[in-house]
């Protein structure tokens, strides 16, 4: 029990000597499971503000910035362009491990929490999240403004994927707070990582993490997997499948 | 009612692509031809990746040829020899043709290959088929024998062969690529390929018509079901679950259009399907054309984690 309380002390002083406030999240659900009938989703993130008495008295209003990222993954975006009186895919730009599902929310509009820097070294913000390129055989962001990283974004929003919304958090009380996370019928599988940043006049004043996961189950999983695992095994049984279809509806429909 | 596709990764109205089925399968049992080249563009129109549009409805068609195969194995309407020599084509061709599918998909290049193809292929074929209806009732109107050509450059290749059934001496060069064109094809645009095989094997290989819808649905049965394999194998992108809705949606609707299909006269039969052959064609050819609504599109090359 001492000794319990002692390693408790250790494992907090850092903590409570750095940072007077903190933050205590969770979501409704840690494990969405994707069935025959899914079609999106959407999620509750509630959390409160603890203060103690390290907390300055004069910090009354509070900033939250919520971020959601699900799985990684390499994508590619292609341009095209008229060639020959017709349209062709020409150029294109690899991303690499670039979150699949993105979404960020806050209280109210980033550019009001804090300042342009605090914003891009934090990542608030579409125009500021890191999304690496392959150019040239260099690797590193572009500019925000960047054609195809602008279309990028702009196609992944198109599809619910990205999404930023600076009035999404919700604060019930000065320090209770939720917001719900929309999850569209196209949902990556995956894990997904949730950051929850605080900030109190413009700065950073504490964060913290969660995540839940979003799983096919039974027969979506199954059927997934031996796809992706399995092929020969699936294909036979789907040509079997084919054949079976056919022979039965040869029978239904006989007309002798 | 929503239905989420496992490999497609998307939802959809089960009750949209039952009807979508059952449209098509009317359709194709109207006309006896397996529907692919009208499955695939309305599987691409509602969402779903051409990729897995392509590689899904390979078995579909594979359904709706078998039904139709065994009775005209019933009735003894299937030439074996002819059958065999034409796989023998067909197998090497559908081969050929996913790999050159993964090939164009690993480019980038694959959806504009498939438009392609659809544009060239459909409006060439649907073009001929409706002037040549066309030609046909008038024809009929006027009262005028056609003129009937009895010796073609093809009978003069060697390796002939006799195919007892069909009572046709002919050489299997010319049979087996066409067998070859039609797998090749086939396995790219997601189609059976009956709709250009029958009239070539009837105008050029002079098969008779009793003995040519059987074995060309032969030939559409094992390249399709050869092509369902190997797009499970190489490319994973058999949905099974949106192959079966559409299964049961094509062979039901099939024996709707199959009895629909004998009320209407032979010219104007082949006239209907050039029209709407021709008419998926020119769709294909405006998309083509026209500014797309978005330049850019994003494609996922790898999942990790």
């Amino acid at each position: 029990m001492k000794r319990a309380l002692i390693a408790a002390c250790l494992l907090l002083a850092p903590c409570t000597a750095a940072r007077a406030e903190r933050l205590i999240v969770s979501v409704s659900n840690h494990r969405v499971t994707v069935t025959p009938n899914y079609s999106g989703e959407e999620l509750v993130l509630f959390g409160s503000v603890e203060k103690d008495a390290a907390t300055p008295a004069d910090r009354t209003a509070y900033d939250l910035v919520v971020t959601v990222m699900g799985p990684r993954a390499d994508m590619v975006t292609r341009r095209k362009e008229r060639t020959f009186g017709i349209w062709i895919n020409t150029d294109y730009r690899q991303f690499l491990q670039v979150p699949t599902y993105l979404a960020l929310f806050a209280n109210r509009p980033f550019d009001a929490i804090t300042s342009p820097e605090v914003a891009r070294r934090q990542q608030i913000g579409l125009n500021n999240v890191l999304l690496t390129q392959r150019v040239s055989g260099d690797f590193g962001d572009v500019v925000p403004n960047d054609v195809f990283r602008s279309a990028f974004i702009r196609l992944r929003t198109q599809h619910g994927l990205y999404r930023e919304d600076g009035a999404a958090v919700t604060f019930l009380t000065p320090t209770l707070f939720r917001t719900g996370i929309p999850l569209p019928g196209e949902v990556p599988i995956g894990t997904y990582q949730v950051e929850i940043k605080l900030f109190a006049n413009g700065a950073l004043v504490t964060k913290t993490e969660t995540a839940f996961e979003i799983v096919k189950v039974g027969f979506e999983q199954f059927v997934a997997t031996s796809a992706r695992q399995n092929g020969f095994g699936y294909g036979l049984v789907t040509a079997t499948m084919a054949l079976l279809t056919g022979w039965l509806a040869s029978i239904v429909f006989r007309k002798d | 009612m929503q239905l989420y596709l496992p490999v497609a990764d998307i939802p959809v109205n089960i009750l949209l692509v039952l009807a979508m089925g059952a449209a098509v399968g009317f359709v194709s049992g109207m006309f006896g031809i397996g529907g692919g080249f009208l499955m695939t563009p309305l599987l691409i129109f509602i969402g779903i990746a051409p990729a897995v549009a392509v590689a899904s409805v390979a078995s579909h068609i594979a359904a709706s040829s078998f039904s139709g195969a065994i009775s005209y194995w019933r009735r003894r309407a299937i030439d074996p020899a002819l059958a065999t020599v034409l796989l023998t084509g067909g197998v090497t061709g559908t081969a050929l043709g996913v790999w050159t599918f993964t090939q164009l998909r690993a480019l980038g290049q694959l959806d504009l290959m498939i438009a392609l193809s659809y544009v060239m292929l459909l409006s060439a074929v649907g073009g001929l088929m409706f002037w040549e209806g066309l030609r046909a009732m008038m024809r009929t109107r006027s009262g005028a024998i056609p003129p009937r050509r009895t010796h073609y450059w093809i009978h003069a290749l060697p390796l002939k062969m006799r195919f007892k059934r069909s009572k046709i001496y002919l050489s299997v060069i010319p049979i087996v690529v066409v067998g070859l064109v039609i797998g090749f094809i086939g396995a790219i645009m997601g189609i059976g390929g009956a709709f250009i095989l029958v009239p070539v094997m009837i105008y050029m290989l002079r098969v008779p018509t009793s003995t040519v819808i059987g074995t060309s649905m032969i030939l559409t049965l094992v390249t399709m079901l050869f092509a369902t394999m190997l797009h499970a194998v190489t490319n994973h992108l058999v949905d099974a679950v949106l192959a079966l809705i559409l299964m049961i949606g094509g062979v039901t609707g099939a024996q709707f259009g199959a009895r629909a299909g004998q009320k209407i006269r032979g010219e104007q039969l082949r006239l209907l399907l050039g029209f709407l052959i021709l008419c998926v064609g020119i769709r294909f050819a405006i998309e083509l054309v026209i500014r797309p609504e978005d330049l850019f599109t994003i494609r996922e090359t790898g999942v990790s984690g």
